[in-house]
C-alpha cells in the first residue's frame, strides 16, 4: 500500500532544475497574488463549515488520483480533479483545495520540486481551475436545455484543464531554456490531450453519479454572476492565449529562444567575467576524453570520502553522548 | 498510501522545522542558481545532501530509492542534447548512420539532471525528518496564512482514512471483475470502464462530503467557531539561529564556487 507516481505517471508536476530561477519565481508571485484573492474571497461567501470541508475534498481528490482504468497495453486513464473540485465547490475554494493538494503532493510525496512549486500550483490549481470553471460555466449555460449539457459541460471542464494546463508547463520549460518550445508544445499538447480524454471520462461518470444520488449538489459550481466574473473572463482568457500563443511558439521557436536567451544572458556574461578555468579538465591528461573521465572519477571519490569522514564523525557522537549521560 | 517520515533521534531530526524548510528553500535555490555545468560545485551540493542522509540515520539508500521519482522528467530535457546550440558533432552509431548531437546542449542536460536528482534528494529530506504537523506549524509561524494552514492540516489528517477507503473501492471493483482464464479480457470498452471508475470517484467525494459534515459536527461539539487554537510561536532558539546562519553562508560560498567553476 503506497503512493506510486511512477506507476501513475503525472508528468504534469515539475521537479526542481527543470525551471530557470527567474520563471520558478515570476509564477511564485502570481501563484501568491492569486490565492490571496481566493482566501480574500472564500473568507467572504463561506461560512466555518467550509474549512473541513475543503480539508476532507482536498484529501478526496489526492486519495481519488489513485483510482484508475486501464486504456490499453498497461497504461491507464485517472482523474487529476480540478474539474470536479469547481463542480462540487465553485472555483475560488477549489483552487485553495486544488493548491494544498498539488503542495501536500510536493512536500509530502516529493511530486513536483519546491521551487517550482509556484509553477506547479499556478498550472494545476489555479489555471485548471479558472479554465474548468469558465467552460464549465459557458457549456452549461449553452446547452442549458439538452439532458446531456451538464455532463458535455462537465467533459469540456475537465479536458481543457488538463490540455490549457500543459501547453502553459511547456511554454514555461521552453521559456527556462530546458525544453525547446517545437518540441515541448506538441509533446506535452498530444499527451495531455490524451489524458484529458480519461479525466473527462472520469469526470463525466463521477457527475452522472452525482446527478443519481445528490442532485443538489451540483448546484454549487452554477455561474453565481458576481464576484466570480473576474475567474470566469480571466479562465477564457488564459485559455485563449495560451491556446493561440503555443502553436504560434512552436512554429516559431526563435521567439522564446529570445526570451530564453535574456534570461541566460546573465548567465554568460557572469560566466565570461568569472571564467577563470577555461576549460575544466584535470592538468597532465592530454586527451580530453580521458580527462574528462578522470575528473568524473575524482569527484566520486570526492562524494565519498566527504560522506565518509562525516559518517565516521557523527558515530562517534552518539557514544559520547551516552557516556555524558 | 505512506508518509515519508521515519523516525530516529539523529541532530537533523531535532532541528527546529523552520530551519530545516528555509535551509531547504536556500538549498534549492542556490542549487537553481548554479550556472550550468558547474561540475565541482554540484559535487559538493550532492556531498552535502548525502551527508544529511547519513546524518539524519535514514542512509543513503532510502533516499535514493525516493529520488528514482524525478527521473521519467528528464525525458522533458533530453531534446536539448540534439537540438543545443552549434557546433553539433556528428557521432556515428552504427555504419552508415550518424548522430548528429550538440556537446553544449549535452552539457545542459546533464546539468538539468543532476540539479533535479539533487533538488529532489534535499526535499526528501526535509519531508522524512520532520513530522507533517511540525512542518505545518513552521509554515504558520512563516506567515503562510492561516486558513490554508488550517485546509492543509485537516486534508493530512484525513488523507489516510480516505485513500484507504479508495483501496476499498478498487478491491471491490477488482473483485467483481473476474474473467476466466483465457477468455478475452472481461468488462465493456474504455468508456464503460472510465464510467465505473468515474462512478467510484463520486460516490468518494459524496462519502467524503458526508464525512465532513461529521467533522465539522465533532469540531462544533469541541467548541470550534471558525478558528483553530493557533499554538504558541516561539522564536528561534539561539543555536537554530546559528545552524541555519552557518548553513546559507555555507550555501552562498558553494554557489560562488559554481560561478566559478561553471558557465
Amino acid at each position: 500500500m503506497h503512493y506510486s507516481p511512477i506507476l501513475s505517471p503525472q508528468p504534469m508536476h515539475v521537479p526542481d532544475g527543470f525551471l530557470s530561477v527567474l520563471v520558478s519565481l515570476v509564477f511564485w508571485a502570481l501563484s501568491v497574488f492569486v490565492i490571496g484573492i481566493a482566501l480574500r474571497k472564500t473568507n467572504q461567501s463561506l461560512g466555518e463549515r467550509e474549512v473541513p470541508l475543503m480539508g476532507v475534498l482536498a484529501a478526496a481528490i489526492f486519495a481519488g488520483q489513485m483510482l484508475n482504468f486501464t486504456v490499453t497495453g498497461g497504461t491507464s486513464g485517472h482523474l487529476l480533479g480540478a474539474a470536479i473540485a469547481v463542480i462540487l465547490l465553485g472555483p475560488w475554494p477549489a483552487i485553495l483545495v486544488m493548491t494544498s493538494v498539488v503542495s501536500v503532493q510536493a512536500l509530502l510525496f516529493q511530486d513536483g520540486g519546491i521551487l517550482a512549486l509556484g509553477a506547479n500550483i499556478f498550472n494545476m490549481a489555479i489555471l485548471g481551475v479558472a479554465v474548468s470553471y469558465a467552460v464549465y460555466s459557458l457549456l452549461s449555460r449553452l446547452f442549458k436545455r439538452q439532458s446531456w449539457g451538464l455532463f458535455a459541460a462537465g467533459f469540456g471542464a475537465a479536458w481543457s484543464s488538463i490540455f490549457v494546463a500543459s501547453l502553459a508547463l511547456a511554454l514555461q520549460l521552453s521559456l527556462s531554456g530546458t525544453s525547446p518550445a517545437n518540441i515541448a508544445v506538441p509533446a506535452m499538447g498530444a499527451i495531455h490531450a490524451l489524458i484529458g480524454i480519461g479525466e473527462g471520462l472520469i469526470t463525466t461518470g463521477a457527475l452522472a453519479f452525482l446527478y443519481a444520488a445528490r442532485r443538489d449538489l451540483l448546484k454549487r459550481g452554477e455561474a453565481r454572476p458576481a464576484g466570480n466574473r473576474g475567474l470566469l473572463v480571466g479562465g477564457v482568457l488564459a485559455a485563449l492565449v495560451l491556446a493561440v500563443l503555443s502553436p504560434l511558439a512552436s512554429s516559431n521557436p526563435d521567439g522564446l529562444e529570445w526570451v530564453a536567451e535574456q534570461n541566460g544572458f546573465l548567465e554568460t556574461a557572469r560566466s565570461a567575467f568569472f571564467n577563470i578555468i577555461p576549460d575544466y579538465s584535470l592538468p597532465g591528461i592530454s586527451n580530453p576524453a580521458l580527462a574528462t573521465i578522470a575528473a568524473g572519477i575524482l569527484g566520486v571519490v570526492i562524494v565519498f570520502s566527504m560522506t565518509y569522514a562525516i559518517a565516521r564523525a557523527d558515530k562517534r557522537t552518539p557514544a559520547q553522548e551516552s557516556m555524558q549521560r | 498510501m505512506q508518509e515519508l517520515y521515519a523516525h530516529s533521534h539523529s541532530g537533523i531530526h531535532r532541528l527546529d522545522a523552520r530551519v530545516k524548510v528555509i535551509f531547504t528553500l536556500a538549498f534549492v535555490l542556490f542549487l537553481s542558481l548554479a550556472p550550468a555545468r558547474a561540475w565541482p560545485a554540484y559535487i559538493l551540493f550532492l556531498s552535502l545532501v548525502l551527508s544529511a542522509a547519513v546524518l539524519s540515520r535514514l542512509g543513503i539508500g532510502f533516499v535514493q530509492k525516493r529520488a528514482l521519482l524525478a527521473l521519467p522528467f528528464a525525458l522533458a530535457a533530453l531534446p536539448l542534447i540534439f537540438t543545443g546550440p552549434p557546433p553539433t558533432v556528428l557521432l556515428p552509431v552504427f555504419p552508415g548512420l550518424q548522430l548528429s548531437y550538440s556537446p553544449d546542449g549535452l552539457g545542459r542536460f546533464a546539468s538539468i539532471a543532476l540539479k533535479s536528482w539533487i533538488s529532489v534528494q534535499a526535499a526528501i529530506l526535509l519531508a522524512a525528518t520532520t513530522r507533517f504537523p511540525d512542518l505545518l506549524f513552521a509554515l504558520q509561524q512563516l506567515r503562510v496564512p492561516k486558513i490554508f494552514v488550517a485546509i492543509v492540516g485537516l486534508m493530512w489528517r484525513y488523507l489516510f482514512v480516505i485513500s484507504e477507503e479508495v483501496l476499498r473501492l478498487l478491491r471491490a471493483r477488482a473483485s467483481r471483475s473476474a474473467s476466466l482464464p483465457g477468455a478475452r479480457r472481461a468488462g465493456g470498452s474504455v468508456a464503460w470502464r472510465a464510467r465505473v471508475t468515474g462512478g467510484m470517484a463520486g460516490s468518494l467525494f459524496l462519502r467524503s462530503l458526508e464525512r465532513s459534515d461529521r467533522v465539522y459536527s465533532a469540531m462544533l461539539s469541541r467548541g470550534y467557531n471558525g478558528e483553530l487554537p493557533a499554538a504558541e510561536s516561539t522564536p528561534l532558539a539561539p543555536a537554530d539561529r546559528r545552524a541555519l546562519a552557518l548553513g546559507v553562508i555555507l550555501l552562498t560560498f558553494l554557489w560562488l564556487l559554481s560561478l566559478l567553476t561553471g558557465g
